[in-house]
């Protein structure tokens, strides 16, 4: 299925050749799996293996957590109680579930911000990336719905507050809300929804999977020099890429092993450090929290969504030239998805000729600054919408939108890069002087 | 750069996580060391059953533990009662209502603790956990990960943190309390110090007192602590050694790539 020339999949015995013509689905799990994969890929290349241990570390323990909860608003809270009390292995088997949230979330953005640094979203890898875009959009979907589920506090308030989002929208804000709902408030049909969809998105997610894995193996992997395999004869390829198994499922797998002894310690001894404690506290519609505070992982969006305020002189533009109909809070919204969008737009947003931030200059520092904002954007949403946390919010909400509208179409014309390698096997070589090329 | 962005990310991490546990934390709390912090810490049996006690004699009369099951007090890793003595607590100190019977009945260890019997007063199964909402400085989350602080620290500084003022606000009194946010508490101060006479002997000052029914809360609210805990370890030495032998192995059958030896 790849571009790149390799040896394919022969039938051998008389068994082999029956299935094969009839079924080639031992050919497609060979081709899969021996993809000729650039052999100078670094560390940063080891997340979508994180991804996809992930999202069946998640889809299996939430099949058992789905055999014991119940999605009702008087049960739900206590049916948790029941499985960190009385099922057996339950507790692990929910902060695995839990933590494997914040697991699967912070592989995806170093996952994405490779995916920027090294241009892997560039030509011809635009569909890949945007598949990607919409499996984090599945994600946070997922996420979300699945925070509402153990109906504590936060559950419920996050849900009153994410779902009234849509209310903003001018006009039809309120139907879709009511529709979304079930109902005018947060109540009984909104969970039973959301514990349904919270069910269905990962296997959604599944299938966006496949796709994502699909469309590059067809274009191959990008690569950290950002140059292309050799495809003219498959003596060159070779030249270039190695077999993905075993060289990098091992390696792969390694990289899995150890990230999982740092979660294993996280499950193990400090599983709510990343949850809010207000979640232990049942649903009640009529105390709202101090603070109503997303999870780590939507912060640095929730900020976004804040930072516009009715003071904020592009909001109140917005406003007169609509003459009202764009609110603040609908500003906040389309800024918050915004903030996406652009991300998915990168593709055609960049007009530097060169792949890899390896090889571009000033494009390095306007990237670190990008990652920097990500990071100052998270710490606001967790700070209260007070000063100096709204100016901080708007600067780096501002930044977040000039990087992809501004600064990344301009780097293109006025950086000058430096020379990228000739090929990616004169790039290992030189890592590794004492590499042979494969015999011819 | 991806080294020190990946860094980065774990420290943002690391605060925002804190951050997002920041909220309503106006009152000063002080840090216990308990017998359960850190990875290899374990419940105190005896300091459970003081606690256990306390809770009987004194927090029962308003607050319940719905969640927690009474036969669990016989569980390994919490007050880990013998079977008879569990029977009989249940029977001696709670009435539970059976739908069945169509009237009350002394409580079986199969039953869950009574709800709380008043209005206003939470149900204290999870408080330990829904309490731990402080941080240290800026919410940066450093206080509970270095010190291990949480909400049975806020037990323990509400327990002792009465000053003894009171006021009356809308025909409610209210108690000063230095670690409540806002100051001020509808719950009259619950322990005095000698409040409870131990079978064992153990001290019976107020911060003993609240130290022990703390520790209680923290089993009724994570029961499984020390089991996790022991699974958790065993992940991590089981994953240590997998992540060692993987990088052997990768290591080995790269080298003819990379142009090195194999041993």
């Amino acid at each position: 299925m790849s571009g790149i020339p390799h040896d394919h999949y022969e039938p051998k015995t008389g068994a082999e050749k029956w299935l094969h013509s009839r079924l080639p689905i031992v050919g497609l799990l060979y081709d899969t799996l021996m993809i000729p994969t650039p052999k100078n890929l670094n560390w940063m290349w080891i997340w979508g293996i994180v991804l996809t241990f992930c999202l069946a570390l998640q889809i299996v323990t939430g099949i058992v957590l789905a055999m014991h909860y119940t999605p009702h608003v008087d049960l739900a809270f206590a049916s948790i109680e029941h499985i960190m009390r009385n099922v057996n292995g339950g507790h692990f088997i929910r902060y695995l579930h839990m933590n494997g949230a914040s697991l699967f979330f912070f592989a995806v953005y170093l996952h994405l911000f490779r995916g920027l640094y090294y241009g892997s979203y560039k030509a011809p890898r635009e569909i890949t990336w945007i598949v990607g875009m919409l499996i984090y959009l599945c994600m946070m979907g997922t996420a979300f719905m699945g925070y509402v589920l153990p109906w504590g506090q936060m559950s419920f308030w996050g849900a009153t507050v994410i779902t009234g989002l849509f209310g903003a929208i001018p006009f039809i804000g309120e139907s879709i809300q009511t529709w979304l709902l079930g109902g005018p408030a947060v109540d009984n049909a909104t969970l039973n929804r959301f514990f349904s969809l919270h069910y269905l998105l990962p296997f959604v997610i599944a299938a966006l999977v496949a796709i994502h894995i699909w469309a590059f193996h067809t274009t191959g992997n990008n690569n950290p020099t950002g140059v292309d395999v050799r495809k003219t004869s498959k003596a060159e390829a070779e030249k270039d890429t190695v077999p993905f198994w075993p060289y990098f499922v091992i390696k792969d797998v390694f990289a899995l092993a150890v990230i999982l002894v740092v979660f294993f310690a996280i499950v193990g001894f400090m599983p709510n450090y990343l949850g809010h404690p207000d979640n232990y506290i049942e649903a009640n519609a009529l105390v709202t929290p101090a603070h109503i505070v997303p999870e780590w992982y939507f912060l640095p969006f929730y900020a976004i969504l804040r930072a516009f305020t009715p003071d904020v002189w592009v909001v109140m533009l917005a406003s007169w030239i609509t003459g009202g109909i764009i609110s603040a809070k609908f500003f906040g919204v389309l800024a918050m998805f915004g903030a996406i969008a652009v991300m998915a737009l990168v593709p055609w947003l960049d007009t530097s000729s060169v792949r890899s931030g390896r090889y571009r200059p000033m494009f390095k520092w306007w990237f670190g600054l990008l990652c920097i904002d990500f990071i100052v954007l998270m710490w606001c949403g967790a700070m209260p919408a007070e000063e100096p946390y709204s100016t901080i919010s708007l600067i780096a909400s501002a930044y977040w939108f000039a990087y992809f509208l501004v600064i990344l179409p301009l780097l293109g014309v006025f950086e000058k890069p430096e020379a990228t390698p000739e090929t990616i096997e004169a790039d290992f070589n030189a890592h590794y002087p004492k590499a042979e090329t494969p015999a011819e | 750069m991806f080294k020190t962005l990946s860094i980065a990310a774990v420290a943002a991490l690391t605060l925002s996580a804190g951050g997002a546990l920041a909220a309503g934390s106006e009152g000063h709390t002080h840090d216990v060391d308990f017998s359960f912090e850190g990875p290899f810490g374990t419940f105190d049996q005896n300091q459970l059953q003081r606690g256990l006690q306390i809770y009987t004699e004194v927090c029962s009369a308003c607050h319940g533990l719905r969640y927690v099951p009474i036969r669990t007090l016989g569980d390994h890793g919490g007050p880990q009662l013998p079977e008879d003595q569990v029977r009989a607590y249940a029977e001696q100190n709670f009435e539970v209502f059976d739908a069945e019977l169509d009237d009350t009945r002394p409580a079986r260890p199969t039953d869950n603790f009574p709800m709380s019997g008043l209005d206003n007063a939470p149900d204290l199964s999870l408080m330990a956990k829904g309490r731990a909402g402080f941080h240290g400085p800026y919410g940066s989350g450093m206080n509970q990960l270095f010190k291990g602080m949480g909400g049975p620290e806020y037990i323990v500084s509400i327990l002792a943190g009465y000053t003894g003022e009171e006021k009356e606000e809308a025909g409610v009194t209210l108690y000063e309390n230095t670690t409540f946010p806002g100051g001020w508490i509808a719950m009259a101060p619950p322990l005095f110090g000698e409040d409870v006479e131990f079978a064992d002997g153990h001290s019976n000052e107020l911060h003993h007192e609240a130290e022990d029914v703390a520790a209680f809360l923290m089993w009724t609210a994570e029961p499984k602590l020390m089991a996790r805990k022991h699974a958790g370890l065993a992940g991590v030495i089981f994953l240590s050694v997998l992540s060692v032998l993987l990088y052997l192995t990768n290591k080995r059958i790269w080298a003819p790539i990379k142009g090195k030896k194999t041993s």
